[in-house]
């Protein structure tokens, strides 16, 4: 499958594969360290020396850019350090009582069936489920007809947040009993030794996971749309797998039932402390407010009352960290509160007793129910009109918080990419992953340009939903190199405004005449030319004769989608605003799009411009600044083709219609 | 479609009031994923019945896994959000051993026996 013109070289050596792949493991680490110290040199000289002050901002916001590429060559280089290549898996123990499931929505009913039929016929023995979210009676009757089992959503949903695909798997694991669950898409069909390849690792006790590459069969010559991902399924994975991090990808991936129920009651104990301590933390709010407010007259009858609040969260804590279980923490808490407010005067007590009813009326629980944690914190300190209430409002905070939502949860909800999420909490609960590269399914990527872009907006959105919500950088019971690898993933989408940045530096110089560096001297050149002929050898011998030029189009070419990603995943992490999530399109659909594409056209349109204003003016005579603008036309040329791949996509028209 | 793969489930599940908020739901046998779900049910069940305590006597449970934990998860939900609680009694050593791993134990602190945990908080 791979092909590389260094191996041809090579061969009379006599080589087998297990020396290449040494040698090229070698190879790797050997240029890993080379392109970051050149990479330091590079920067260090930048950031020291040749920040060019007259033209501040643009220097700063261009450094920036340059600091965010080079932590990515970090984290990406400390990926790869420690490539892991499976080769054989180990034979697949008999006996093992295996599910597969298919999830799907609203696909057409025949390309599912293909799925299913080739699922019902995997070799192993097993049992196939079609988990159908959209209820749909022609998917039922298909179901019966293939000889598969049919699971949609049970009565306990209804009027529950249904978690999308999440849920749909959630609701699977409980009406099933397979202790090792292969999950496909409704798009992917298996191959039939997929069980026998793949069930072998879990001859580990310790394994949970088992992710085979994304393969896609009918994608056009050429990928307009950037589907395969051969450097993400390869030498990503296996880097990530090196570092026991190689990550869920939502299918073809055989999942360890009991690693999902352990994780689901792991994380639903953590979930509850999280909870307790959220409850203290905003206790402490809501008492030093009321403490502010305090009148010169009140001080006296109130003031102990809430010292000995703030000694009752101090002191909860305490027992928290200590490990003391959380009812005994919390109705030590609960008790400790009642006795403060009895430090309070009969009289005040009155009007707490008149607060409480007015809050009560609020139809409290009932409100509760519906909210989140935010509204639902809102709604508390909205309420705290006197520091006497605010003793009512800590005496409520920890049952609000904490009983309304406990949730056990096998598969993480926290995302719309819930399999990376629940990958990262398996890890985080000492489970192993496996990457095994070799393809085992067949599927269809996204056959326009519309479906394409938002499948890849809906994976950075989950992805920046997980960094948001569970840092790896933070969350216990990940390892450094786990919690670097998933960062590494997470950072990738953080490009969007570094590449404007890029984007806008040839015009920038060659328009306005505005240059970051103080001068390109011999020193520049010879700083950044090895770090980046460096950078490109080692994606070279990373990519290994995979095709990879399309996905660093597209990777670059998306900035806009990046950047939305953010900011909607963001709004949604810490303002509650919808994703505006669509399942991605399973057929084609039709028209062009250059609508899609607008801020990249404006882009070229700016690059080509400033192109012809500098060579123009250059050829004209009236400038003579001839090597920056020669440099910042080569950017710009290199940015333009980079940014044409979206507009051949945008154009795309399949030779034959489906 | 359960059924034939439920095949090894082994788990008897007997239903005890005691007074008249307080059931002991008593379980035997194994308690793993091929009965989470019917216990789970059977939790609910009996919240819906209008109990508010219930004690789960785990003594002659073999083995318990994390689906198990899971149905137990289940039922604490559904007697909290009905305002009661759930809680369980004796425990064997396996039972120990998982509450302690998935430190489900700071949630669901068992109790020595049936009485205690009927008669304390």
């Amino acid at each position: 499958m791979e092909y590389s013109p260094l191996r041809a070289i090579f061969t009379h050596a006599g080589w087998g594969p297990a020396e290449w792949a040494a040698f090229r493991r070698g190879l790797i680490k050997i240029l890993v360290i080379t392109n970051l110290t050149l990479g330091a040199y590079y920067l260090l000289w930048r950031g020291f020396v040749s920040l060019n002050w007259h033209a501040w901002l643009f220097a700063l916001a261009l450094f920036g850019a340059e600091l965010y590429s080079y932590i990515g060559s970090v984290l990406f280089g400390l990926t790869v350090f420690r490539l892991r290549e499976r080769g054989e898996p180990p034979p697949a123990p008999a006996g093992l009582r295996v599910d597969v499931f298919i999830t799907c929505y609203n696909e057409p009913v025949e390309l599912v069936r293909k799925t299913v039929r080739a699922a019902v016929a995997i070799r192993y023995p097993h049992q196939t489920y079609l988990l159908d979210d959209g209820a749909n009676p022609a998917m039922r009757a298909m179901a019966v007809e293939e000889g598969c089992g049919y699971i949609t959503r049970s009565s306990v949903w209804q009027g529950f947040d249904r978690h999308a695909k999440a849920g749909n798997l959630i609701n699977a694991l409980e009406q099933t009993t397979g202790d090792f669950i292969l999950i496909l898409d409704a798009d992917q069909v298996p191959l039939p030794h997929i069980l026998d390849r793949t069930l072998g690792y879990f001859a580990d006790p310790e394994v949970a996971l088992v992710q085979t590459p994304q393969h896609f069969i009918n994608v056009p010559p050429g990928d307009p749309f950037g589907s395969h991902a051969p450097l993400f399924y390869g030498p990503i994975q296996q880097g990530k797998d090196g570092w026991n991090a190689a990550f869920f990808c939502g299918s073809n991936a055989v999942l360890r039932r009991e690693a999902l129920a352990r994780m689901g009651v792991y994380f639903f104990v953590r979930d509850v402390e999280r909870r307790i301590r959220r409850a203290l933390r905003e206790a402490d709010t809501v008492i030093r407010r009321a403490e502010r407010r305090l009148l010169k007259a009140d001080r006296q009858r109130i003031a102990p009352a809430l010292r000995a609040l703030r000694k009752a969260v101090a002191q909860a804590r305490r027992e928290l960290d200590r490990g003391d279980t959380f009812q005994e923490v919390t109705e030590r808490f609960q008790r400790r509160v009642e006795e403060a407010a009895r430090l309070v005067v009969a009289d005040d007590l009155r009007q707490i007793m008149a607060d409480l009813a007015e809050i009560q009326s609020a139809e409290a629980a009932d409100i509760m129910r519906s909210l989140n944690d935010e509204a639902l914190l809102a709604e508390l300190a909205a309420r705290d009109r006197s520091p006497l209430a605010a003793i009512e409002t800590v005496r409520q905070l920890i049952p609000l918080l904490v009983n309304e939502a406990m949730d056990y949860l096998p598969i993480s909800t926290i995302s719309v990419t819930e399999d990376m999420s629940t990958s990262m909490r398996l890890h985080a609960t000492g489970w192993k992953s496996v990457y095994h590269d070799e393809i085992l399914a067949h599927g269809l990527a996204p056959e326009d340009l519309r479906s394409a872009l938002q499948q890849r907006l809906r994976w950075a959105q989950g992805t920046i939903q997980v960094l948001l919500r569970e840092n790896p950088l933070t969350l216990p019971g990940l390892s450094l190199g786990q919690r670097l690898a998933y960062f590494d993933t997470m950072w990738s989408y953080l490009s969007g405004i570094p590449t404007i940045i890029y984007l806008i530096s040839p015009p920038l110089y060659l328009i306005f005449g505005l240059l970051p560096v103080n001068a390109l001297s011999d020193e520049f050149f010879w700083r950044l030319v090895p770090y980046l002929a460096v950078n490109q050898l080692l994606f070279a011998v990373i990519s290994w004769g995979r095709p990879t030029w399309r996905g660093q189009q597209y990777s670059l070419a998306l900035f806009p989608l990046w950047i939305k990603a953010v900011v909607t995943a963001a709004g949604n992490v810490w303002f509650g605003k919808k994703l505006g999530f669509i399942v991605t399109p399973k057929t084609r659909q039709h028209g062009r799009y250059f609508g899609l594409v607008r801020w990249q056209i404006a882009m070229m349109a700016l690059l080509a411009v400033s192109i012809v204003i500098g060579l123009g003016q250059l050829a004209l005579g009236w400038r003579n600044d001839g090597l920056p603008v020669l440099v910042n036309v080569f950017w710009a040329v290199y940015d333009l083709i980079m940014l044409s791949v979206v507009i051949d996509a945008a154009m795309y028209q399949p030779s034959e219609e489906q | 479609m359960r059924d034939d793969f439920a095949k090894g489930a082994d788990m008897e599940i007997t239903v005890n009031p005691a007074g008249q908020q307080a059931v002991v739901v008593k379980l035997s046998g194994r308690l793993d994923l091929l009965v989470a779900a019917d216990v789970k049910q059977r939790l609910a069940q009996v919240v819906n019945e209008g109990f508010r305590l219930i004690v789960v006597d785990m003594s002659e449970v073999s083995f318990v896994d994390s689906s198990g934990l899971g149905a137990l998860i289940g039922g604490l939900k559904a007697a909290r959000l009905a305002g009661g609680d759930l809680r369980l009694a004796s425990p064997g050593p396996q039972a120990q051993a998982m509450l302690e791993l998935t430190t489900l134990r700071r949630v669901l602190k068992p109790y020595p026996n049936v009485t205690e945990a009927l008669q304390a908080g």
